[in-house]
């Protein structure tokens, strides 16, 4: 059967079209998730060109980037302009083009990437695109799922297809087990801290290792939604029971002996014995601690326990600018013990961190709590039917008798597009997955957390080792 | 894609380097849904004043300028942000060619993808061709891209390079779209197998 093959050559085999000469691939394309942002040109461009969407069916869209997280009770309004266009545009796209579509108001209704899994529009094996780096979200299912640009979504939307060159297999092999009160987001800012926002570039990687298949799925999504932050094309996690488990019964998954069939297939997705990486990147899960970020870029993440670096630290002058630059714009000192450092705002969210095991790792320290005096604490959940569960849940009580802000679904605070933003200097500990210049809002400071890294620093009012929490008990 | 086989036009002379995509369309106005309607602030803040009148002296406020097709530009054409928006914005407005000694990458393959022919000359040529445009109407220049060659108003020839793919591309109005497209047989074949192979990947 030839050469042993990595799981990424599977998934890319198994789709290509053609290859041209210069290495150029037609591959095609299993399912296409689409947003409000991303995607109003594409579908123009179809328009003018008289085309139609080759495969609505293989095509689902939904608003969140602009959706306010406010009450839905009395309706849903959009008070910015420029963003309520967007969704009603997307609105008239579909049903133009015939793509299924969950309305605002539709409890199917979240972030894209957090939608996609639940309804079992995610599958193993698949290639899947989004107008949207954090498409990465999807290879936890052992699929090939990157972002696009807009003419790519035209590209994809007429076709079926996308013309690709092949990335480079990369390993990130985490051995051993994480320790307790360490999560799958402490373990991704490591993974990033260690090898830069760039050191991926070029690249597929695929998370190995006891570390990674101990992860849940909502787990492992955390970890491959944040490959794009180290430069990624896409990041990957093999097939096993868990994939599987997890991907029976949803709504829009196979079922029955189709389902069958499917699982005989997906358990072939891992990587053969022997199959070669390009590069691979050990990590010892046993040595970790809880992660944050200092700086502006996802790769200043340093252990909880550590301090603010100085330029001095840095190996080179041009990181040692962008050191001092960052230590500027976050308002910070070199040396300060990043456990003193004092937030008045905390965002749980986003589609890195808003799925429903997030939400009880946070209700899990925010239990029996208070929030810290002058504490702003939004906690909004990735799709309706997340927040759904976490009420049956009662999750929704422990964080509001807590003194959280209980929200509907969206990108919310993520990026700021809709109203939920930072005040120029605040200060934030957010599980979200980037913390650059402006993204939280204009002259915004993020620090990255986990869920329940985010929760204590609410309680404590400062970035604080959940662990020392967890060890009081509630 | 517009096909693009012979063009004959009033060229307007730019005689700048380094416009930038930021020139071209300011990025205020990145936030549209459409790629159409962008011509209207194509050199928004060249073109007009902050009170939204024209700026006489700008090239394209002059007639017979303002029904301009092409333009001749100085080194180094579209540089800056990667926006499509800057070529979505020239073609919107009318302009189908720009004629300089340079381009900017990415500004350079977004233009193919949007029908607009850059042709980089030598710098004789774009002075020459420069001058013929600063004599307005009366020097409509003609590209013909089949056979690569500018016709100045003097009955001047000029030859020049494309590539002969994106050349085929232009001719055709194939964008990658269409070019994917042609391959139709090739997609169903694949969709006709993977149906049979990967059944449950389909959905209804
Ligand atoms: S939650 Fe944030 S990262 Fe995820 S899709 Fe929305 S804006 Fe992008």
């Amino acid at each position: 059967m030839g050469n042993p093959r990595t799981l990424f050559d599977k998934i890319w085999d198994n789709h290509l079209i053609e290859t041209q000469d210069d290495g150029t691939s037609l591959i095609f394309i299993d399912r296409h998730m689409v947003h409000e942002v991303t995607s109003p040109q594409a579908f123009e461009g179809l328009r003018m060109s008289g085309r139609k969407v080759r495969h609505p069916e293989l095509t689902l869209a939904v608003a969140d980037h602009n959706v306010p997280t406010s009450d839905r009770s009395n309706g849903i309004v959009i008070t910015n302009e420029e963003s309520r266009i967007q969704v009603e545009a997307l609105e008239k796209n579909v049903a133009e083009f015939g793509v299924p579509y969950f309305a605002m108001d539709d409890l199917r209704q979240g972030v894209v990437h957090i939608v996609g899994p639940e309804q079992g529009f995610t599958l193993p094996g698949a290639t899947i695109v989004c107008g949207d780096s954090h498409t990465a979200t999807h290879g936890a299912f052992g699929s090939l799922a990157f972002g696009i640009g807009t003419s790519e979504v035209e590209h994809v939307l007429a076709t079926q297809t996308l013309l690709q060159k092949k990335s480079k297999n990369m390993e990130v092999r985490v051995e051993g087990a994480l320790p307790d009160g360490v999560t799958a987001k402490d373990l991704v800012l490591a993974i990033i801290g260690k090898i830069g926002t760039a050191g991926g570039t070029g690249s597929v990687i695929e998370f190995t290792g006891q570390a990674i298949m101990d992860l849940s799925m909502e787990g492992r999504m955390t970890v491959c939604n944040m490959a794009i932050e180290g430069g990624a094309r896409a990041g990957l996690i093999a097939v096993d029971d868990k994939t599987i488990d997890y991907v029976r019964g949803r709504p829009m998954a196979p079922k029955g002996a189709a389902f069958e069939a499917a699982e005989k297939y997906w358990r072939t997705l891992t990587s053969d014995e022997g199959a070669v990486y390009d590069t691979t990147i050990i990590i010892k899960a046993d040595e970790l601690v809880p992660f944050v970020t200092w700086g502006t870029s996802p790769e200043d993440a340093l252990p909880i326990t550590a301090k603010v670096p100085s330029p001095s630290d840095a190996r080179d002058a041009g990181k040692a600018g962008a050191i001092e630059r960052a230590l500027a714009y976050m308002g910070l000192e070199a040396g300060t013990p990043l456990n003193e450092i004092e937030v008045t705002r905390v965002f749980i969210g986003s589609c890195t961190n808003g799925r429903i095991e997030d939400l009880r790792a946070a209700a899990a320290v925010a239990k029996g709590r208070k929030v810290a005096e002058g504490m702003n604490a939004m906690v909004v959940p990735g799709s309706g039917l997340v927040k759904e569960i976490a009420e049956e849940e009662g999750l929704d009580k422990i964080f509001t008798e807590a003194g959280f802000d209980w929200r509907e679904a969206g990108c919310s605070m993520c990026l700021a597009m809709n109203d939920d933003r930072l005040a120029p200097g605040e200060r934030c500990a957010s599980t979200s997955n980037r913390n650059f210049e402006g993204r939280q809002g204009r002259d915004s400071r993020t620090h990255l957390v986990s869920p329940a890294m985010a929760a204590a620093a609410a309680i404590t009012g400062k970035l604080t080792d959940v662990r020392e929490l967890l060890k009081e008990g509630n | 894609m517009e096909k693009f086989t012979t063009l004959t036009g009033i060229a307007a002379p730019m005689p700048l380097i380094n416009i930038d995509t930021d020139m071209i369309i300011p990025k205020l106005f990145l936030k549209t849904i459409k790629r159409s309607g962008l011509g209207a602030n194509l050199f928004d803040e060249m073109r007009f004043n902050q009170d939204g009148t024209e700026k006489p002296d700008f090239i394209l406020n002059k007639e017979p300028y303002r029904k301009a097709q092409i333009i001749i530009a100085g080194d180094n054409f579209g540089c800056g942000s990667s926006r499509e928006h800057a070529p979505w914005a020239i073609a919107d407005f009318g302009i189908r060619c720009i004629i300089s000694t340079s381009f900017a990458d990415i500004f350079h393959n977004n233009c193919f993808k949007n029908g607009i022919l850059p042709i980089r000359l030598p710098k004789e040529d774009v002075d020459k061709l420069m001058d013929d445009a600063s004599r307005g109407a009366n020097a409509t220049i003609t590209i013909d891209l089949e056979n690569q060659e500018i016709k100045g108003p003097d009955g001047g020839c000029i030859k020049f390079d494309v590539d002969p793919f994106r050349k085929h591309c232009l001719l055709e109005g194939l964008d990658d779209v269409g070019l994917t497209l042609q391959k139709e047989d090739k997609i169903q074949s694949f969709e006709d197998q993977y149906a049979q192979s990967m059944p449950w990947m389909a959905r209804s």
